[in-house]
């Protein structure tokens, strides 16, 4: 699955859309969702909570691990995908869709994020 | 996200390598070899196996050959089962102990031949391949008996599932339906010479097949072509361990270690005391008895599994505890399991908390305690 160019990347592995409202949508890649295999729990910020860029915020359970989940901005939660948490393998399924897994009103965000190209790039690598 | 790409290793391939990476295989580094994981969804591959079939690519297990006229006594005193005493055409789950009765490995050894030509085939754990074939080198001396590595010789599949019989039988002339569980005998299947067992580690019907590394790719695409139609699938070692787990089935290096005895892991039964040869001795016999005589008098801990009712996974090393936080037992293997639909886990416990039913169990899940109904062992049992 390609890396959709209207997003930007983590080196942590999440995808984050572009800011509207100063609010985005953030989620796994396709990539990570494949490393991770098939996703079995997802524990994920509470709607109000502030989370840190580099820092985890959640975590994501599959098969064979876990995984801690990192923010990629800086910023307030303002929703966490519900239908994500009820039925995780949705993060496998569709990572850059209907698996995104919450919504953050962006306050700071790193330099470090990756274009669609960067993180092809980075991955392949 | 992190720690969830696999590491590259230099690792060993087997000889259905190439097949594995032209099916898109998630690969992994499993004992120094480089495995399928899976191939697509590891949930989908285990409902295939319960419901429908199976093929995985084994090649990493270790196959040791013993041969000669004393090759039973050489057996007998090495392992800690009767093995002397196993027909031509059977084989016997047993184990390899130390002096101190700790396990070094649980073994399958399928009896080839009797008589003066007389021949065992051992198949070790890939991590502990080593470990078995210098005990038995080491073992050997003072028996008429030879210990070769033939770690090399074979390629091992399985074929595993309610359809596994039948799919293998479209491939061979071979008499199945008088093979029985834990039973192999020589044939030829899709014209391949291979040695054909009714052995499995996943709680279903099902075979394993031995044959020439040269082989192996022509019998695996036989296999996954007569069992299209079944809805047999490739499967990788993740299912495999989930498989294995819900049937209540002990995996070396979780369930059983060195610093653990048969007996302390609810696996008594495969050691036998009254052998048909050497007067009964054999390598961990003291400590065995004494273990035994522990176990039924006052088990120290007990293995037993824990059904969640949360939907956090536990995890091997994880605490078990108490309600008011006691440590009362470790999680030796965890996982989601795809029958029960509910992560399920393999502990030992201290004995006063080993029954099935007992309250207030939980596992420390990173900090937090997860409550856990106390089961008795399997999760899953398939019906016959």
């Amino acid at each position: 699955m390609s890396n959709p160019e209207q997003l930007r990347y983590s080196k942590e592995h999440e995808w984050l859309s572009t800011a509207e409202d100063g609010v985005a949508t953030v989620g796994i890649t396709a990539h990570a969702a494949g490393a991770l295999g098939d996703v079995v729990y997802v524990q994920l910020p509470d709607v109000g909570d502030t989370v840190t860029a580099g820092e985890t915020c959640g975590e994501l359970e599959s098969t064979k691990s876990v995984s801690d989940l990192y923010a990629p901005v800086t910023g307030e939660i303002v929703e966490a995908n519900q239908d994500v948490v009820d039925d995780p393998g949705l993060v496998n399924s569709a990572p850059f869709e209907g698996g995104w897994l919450f919504k953050v009103r962006v306050t700071d965000e790193p330099d470090d994020l990756l274009s669609a190209d960067e993180y092809t790039a980075f991955t392949a690598g | 996200m992190s720690d969830a790409l696999p590491e590259n290793a230099p690792p060993r391939r087997t000889a259905l390598d190439s097949v594995h990476r032209a099916l898109g295989a998630t690969m992994t580094d499993f004992a120094g070899w480089d495995m399928p994981l899976r191939y697509g969804s590891e949930r989908d591959e285990h409902h295939a196996v319960r419901t429908r079939a199976g093929l995985f690519d084994l090649s990493h297990m270790g196959e040791i050959t013993v041969t000669g006229p004393q090759a039973g006594e050489l057996l007998d005193y090495a392992l800690v089962g009767n093995l002397s005493a196993v027909k031509a055409g059977r084989a016997r789950y047993t184990m390899i102990c130390d002096e101190n009765g700790g396990i070094l490995d649980d073994l399958i050894v399928y009896r080839l031949a009797d008589g003066r030509e007389s021949t065992y085939m051992v198949v070790a754990n890939a991590s502990n391949a080593q470990v078995v074939l210098d005990a038995l080198v080491a073992r050997q001396a003072g028996f008429d008996a030879a210990v070769r590595d033939d770690r090399d010789a074979y390629a091992l599949l399985a074929v595993q599932g309610p359809k596994a019989h039948g799919v293998l039988a479209s491939l061979t002339d071979a008499d199945l339906e008088g093979l029985k569980y834990y039973a192999g005998l020589p044939g030829t299947v899709a014209g391949v010479p291979a040695l054909i067992a009714r052995t499995g580690y996943t709680g279903e019907d099902g075979f394993e097949l031995f044959a020439a590394p040269q082989d192996a790719e022509k019998l695996w695409q036989a296999l996954l072509s007569a069992g299209e139609g079944e809805g047999l699938v490739p499967c990788g070692l993740s299912c495999r361990d989930t498989l294995r787990l819900e049937a209540g089935m002990p995996l070396y290096g979780h369930e059983l270690t060195r610093a653990t005895t048969p007996f302390d892991a609810g696996q008594g039964r495969v050691v036998k005391f009254e052998k048909t040869t050497n007067d009964g001795r054999f390598v961990g016999r003291d400590a065995l008895e004494a273990a035994a005589e522990r176990a039924a008098a006052t088990p120290p801990r007990v293995l037993v599994g824990l059904v969640a009712e949360g939907r956090r996974v536990p995890r091997a090393g994880f605490p078990v505890v108490t309600a008011d936080g006691t440590r009362i037992g470790e999680v030796t293997s965890g996982a989601p399991s795809p029958t029960l639909g509910k992560p399920i886990a393999m502990v030992y416990v201290d004995a006063a908390h080993a029954a099935p039913g007992t309250e207030g169990v939980a596992v420390d899940i990173r900090g937090t305690h997860e409550p856990y109904a106390v089961v008795a062992l399997p999760f899953y049992k398939r019906e016959r």
